[in-house]
C-alpha cells in the first residue's frame, strides 16, 4: 500500500489526481468516516419515528374513547343510564327534557333497515355479475364508475334524495312529508350499494376456480354454480361485507340529517320524519348549546351510543371475513 | 334407456333458460348503479347550471339567492385541503412505512393494524366529536382551519395507511435485496430504492383520501366551520367555511331559489373531486410499471 502511494503521489501533477489518489477501497473508506457518524444516527433515529407515526393511531383511538368516556360520565351524573337507555322520548332541547335515546336508535335502525333492502339484493347481484358473468373488458369498466358512486359526497346524495327521489316517492304516495326515512334510507342504500358490491366480490373471486370448474364438470349451469357454489363458499365473506355496509348506514350523517327530516319518533313507519343519532348530533352542534350545559352532553352520550354501535358490527365483520379467509 | 335423457334435455332446457334469464337479472341490477349516478349529475347539472356563472364563483353568499356565491367556501376548502394533506401523508406513508419496512411481526404490529382498520370503521361524525374535544377546546386552536385540518387528517389517516401499505407491499425483495448487496443500509434502501417505487401508488391513495376529505361535511359541522362566511381566510388560525357546509347551508334554507344556488355548488364541488380523481387514475396508469 505504501509503495502505492508514493507513486500516485510522485503523479500528483496529474489534472484528476483526486481520483488517482486513493483506491477504491480507500474511497469507500473515507466516505464511510465521514458519513459514518450521521448514516449510524439516522438509521436508528428513523425506525423511532416512523414508530411514533404508527403509533398515533393508537392514541387517536384512545382519545376517541376517552373524551366519549368522560363526558358521557359527566351526562350519567345527571341522567339515569336507565331513562337514556330504555326511555321512548328523547326531547332534551325542550322542557320538559326526557332523554330516552330509544327514538333516535330506531331512527338510525329504520334508516339502515330500509338502505339494506335496497343495498343488499343490488349489490349481491351485482358482485355476483362481476365476478361470475362480466367478461374482463365489461368489469374494467363497470368498477371504476361504481367508485366514482362511492366517491360522491354524501352531501349531494343528500340534494338528490331532497330534489329527486321524494318527488318521485310522491307520485306513488301522494301524502309523504318533504322529509321522510324511506327517500333518506333508499338514498343512503344507493351509497352503499359499491360497498357490498366490491366486498362481495372480493370473497367471491376469492373461491378457487378449481371448485367452480368442478361444478361444471358436472354440468352446471353458470347460474347454478354462481348460486350453489360461489355463494355458499363466499358466505362469510359477503355477510361481512353486509354487516359492515350496515354498519356505515349507522354511521351515514349528511343525507339522514338533509332528508330524514328532525323529529326524534319512536316509530317503524318508514314514510314518516324521524331522526338518526348522527342527524341529532349534527342538530346540537348547529345550534348555540352553552358549553357545559346538559344539552352539550347528550352530543357524548348519543356518539358514545354511536361508537358502540358501529364497533360492534365492524368488529363482527371482521370476524366473518377471517374466518371466511382461513378456509382456503 | 331413452327416458332419463328425454327428462334431462327438457330439464336441461329449462335450467338453460334460467341462465339467461339470471344473466338479464344480473346485469340489470348492476346498471342500476350507473343508472342513478347519471339520474343524479343529470338532476344537479338541469337544477344548477342556470346559475352557475363568473359571478358565483367570485361573489361572497349572501341571504339574496340572486347574488349568492362560493368565493369564501371555495377558498376555505383550499386552505383546509394544503394544511391536511401534508400532515395526514406525513402521518400515513410513516405508518405504512414502519409497519411494511420495519414491524417485527408480534402483537404490537397486530394491535396497530387491527387498530387501523377500526378506524377505517368508526363513523366520520365520530372524528368531528373528537376534534371539537381535543383540538378546538382541549388544545385552545378555536374553530379555525388548523382544527379542522387535524381533524380531517385522522378522519383520512386509515386510508392513507392502507393505500401506503398496498402499494410498498408491490415492490418485490430483489429491489431491496439489489440495494443490500451494493452496501445500502436500511434507510438508504427504503429511502432511495423503495420509495421512489412506491411513490405513484402512494401518492394515488393520497389524492384519493384528500378527495374524500374534500366532499366530507358533518366532522367539520361539529368543529364549528362557519355557515356563513363573508371574507377568504389569510392565516391557519382563522375562521372559514368550506364548500360542503356552504351547500348544506344553502340546501336548508327554505327560499326554493337557494336549491337552485346548492346544486350549482354541487357542479362546482363535483367538478373539483372529478379532477382530483382523473388526476389519480392518471398518476396510476403513467407510472404503473410491472416488476
Amino acid at each position: 500500500m505504501v509503495s502505492v502511494r508514493s507513486e500516485l503521489k510522485a503523479m500528483s501533477h496529474s489534472p484528476n489526481k483526486k481520483v488517482i489518489s486513493q483506491s477504491v477501497r480507500e474511497q469507500i473508506k473515507a466516505n464511510r468516516s465521514n458519513s459514518f457518524k450521521i448514516g449510524r444516527v439516522t438509521e436508528w433515529v428513523v425506525p423511532k419515528l416512523l414508530l411514533v407515526c404508527a403509533s398515533l393511531s393508537i392514541l387517536v383511538t384512545f382519545g376517541i374513547i376517552y373524551t366519549l368516556l368522560k363526558e358521557t360520565v359527566t351526562f350519567f351524573g345527571q341522567v339515569s343510564i336507565i331513562e337514556f337507555v330504555t326511555g321512548t322520548q328523547w326531547t332534551p332541547l325542550f322542557q320538559p327534557q326526557r332523554f330516552g335515546v330509544l327514538p333516535l336508535v330506531a331512527g338510525s335502525v329504520l334508516v339502515a333497515l330500509i338502505a339494506s333492502i335496497v343495498a343488499i339484493p343490488i349489490g349481491l347481484a351485482s358482485a355476483i355479475f362481476l365476478s361470475e358473468y362480466a367478461p374482463d373488458r365489461v368489469r374494467r369498466v363497470i368498477k371504476p364508475i361504481l367508485e366514482v358512486l362511492a366517491g360522491v359526497p354524501t352531501i349531494v346524495y343528500g340534494f338528490f334524495a331532497l330534489s329527486f327521489v321524494t318527488p318521485l316517492l310522491r307520485v306513488f304516495i301522494p301524502d309523504l312529508g318533504l322529509f321522510n326515512a324511506l327517500s333518506a334510507g333508499i338514498v343512503v342504500g344507493i351509497m352503499i350499494i359499491p360497498m357490498v358490491a366490491s366486498l362481495s366480490e372480493d370473497a367471491m373471486t376469492a373461491v378457487p376456480r378449481s371448485i367452480r370448474e368442478g361444478a361444471y364438470a358436472l354440468g352446471a349451469t353458470r347460474l347454478e354454480v354462481a348460486l350453489k357454489v360461489v355463494v355458499p363458499a363466499a358466505f362469510s365473506g359477503i355477510i361481512a361485507s353486509f354487516v359492515l355496509a350496515i354498519s356505515r348506514a349507522i354511521g351515514e350523517t349528511m343525507i339522514v340529517t338533509i332528508a330524514a327530516g328532525a323529529m326524534p319518533n319512536f316509530t317503524f313507519n318508514p314514510v314518516e320524519p324521524v331522526q338518526t343519532l348522527t342527524a341529532y348530533i349534527v342538530q346540537v352542534s348547529l345550534g348555540d348549546t352553552p358549553f357545559g350545559s346538559i344539552e352539550y352532553y347528550t352530543i357524548y352520550a348519543v356518539g358514545m351510543t354511536l361508537f358502540v354501535l358501529t364497533f360492534v358490527m365492524n368488529m363482527i365483520a371482521s370476524w366473518l371475513s377471517r374466518r371466511f379467509k382461513e378456509d382456503y | 334407456m331413452s327416458l332419463p335423457r328425454e327428462q334431462l334435455k327438457r330439464t336441461l332446457s329449462g335450467r338453460k333458460r334460467f341462465d339467461r334469464l339470471s344473466y338479464l337479472v344480473f346485469l340489470s341490477s348492476t346498471s342500476v348503479g350507473i343508472v342513478v349516478l347519471c339520474t343524479l349529475l343529470i338532476d344537479v347539472l338541469i337544477n344548477g347550471i342556470g346559475w352557475l356563472n363568473w359571478d358565483f364563483l367570485t361573489n361572497y353568499p349572501s341571504r339574496r339567492p340572486a347574488n349568492a356565491g362560493i368565493k369564501s367556501a371555495f377558498f376555505g376548502t383550499i386552505w383546509m385541503i394544503t394544511l391536511t394533506a401534508p400532515i395526514a401523508f406525513v402521518l400515513g406513508v410513516g405508518t405504512a412505512i414502519y409497519l411494511e419496512e420495519y414491524a417485527k411481526k408480534n402483537w404490537f404490529t397486530r394491535f396497530i393494524q387491527v387498530n387501523i382498520s377500526n378506524l377505517a370503521g368508526v363513523p366520520s361524525i365520530v372524528f368531528g366529536i373528537l376534534g371539537l374535544t381535543l383540538f378546538v377546546r382541549g388544545m385552545g386552536l378555536g374553530r379555525s382551519i388548523l382544527a379542522g385540518a387535524f381533524t380531517m387528517a385522522l378522519l383520512i389517516l386509515p386510508i392513507i395507511v392502507v393505500a401506503s401499505q398496498e402499494a410498498l407491499k408491490s415492490i418485490p425483495q430483489e429491489l431491496r435485496h439489489a440495494s443490500y448487496a451494493l452496501g445500502g443500509t436500511k434507510w438508504q434502501t427504503i429511502r432511495r430504492i423503495v420509495l421512489p417505487a412506491a411513490l405513484p401508488g402512494i401518492l394515488t391513495g393520497n389524492i384519493l383520501a384528500l378527495s374524500r376529505a374534500i366532499g366530507e361535511t358533518a366532522p367539520l359541522i361539529m368543529i364549528g366551520a362557519l355557515t356563513f362566511v363573508a371574507f377568504t381566510p389569510s392565516s391557519p388560525l382563522d375562521q372559514f367555511t368550506v364548500m360542503p357546509i356552504q351547500i348544506f347551508n344553502w340546501i336548508s334554507r327554505p327560499q326554493e331559489d337557494f336549491q337552485y344556488v346548492a346544486a350549482a355548488g354541487i357542479i362546482v364541488l363535483l367538478a373539483m373531486l372529478l379532477t382530483m380523481n382523473a388526476l389519480a387514475i392518471y398518476l396510476r396508469n403513467k407510472f404503473q410499471h410491472k416488476f
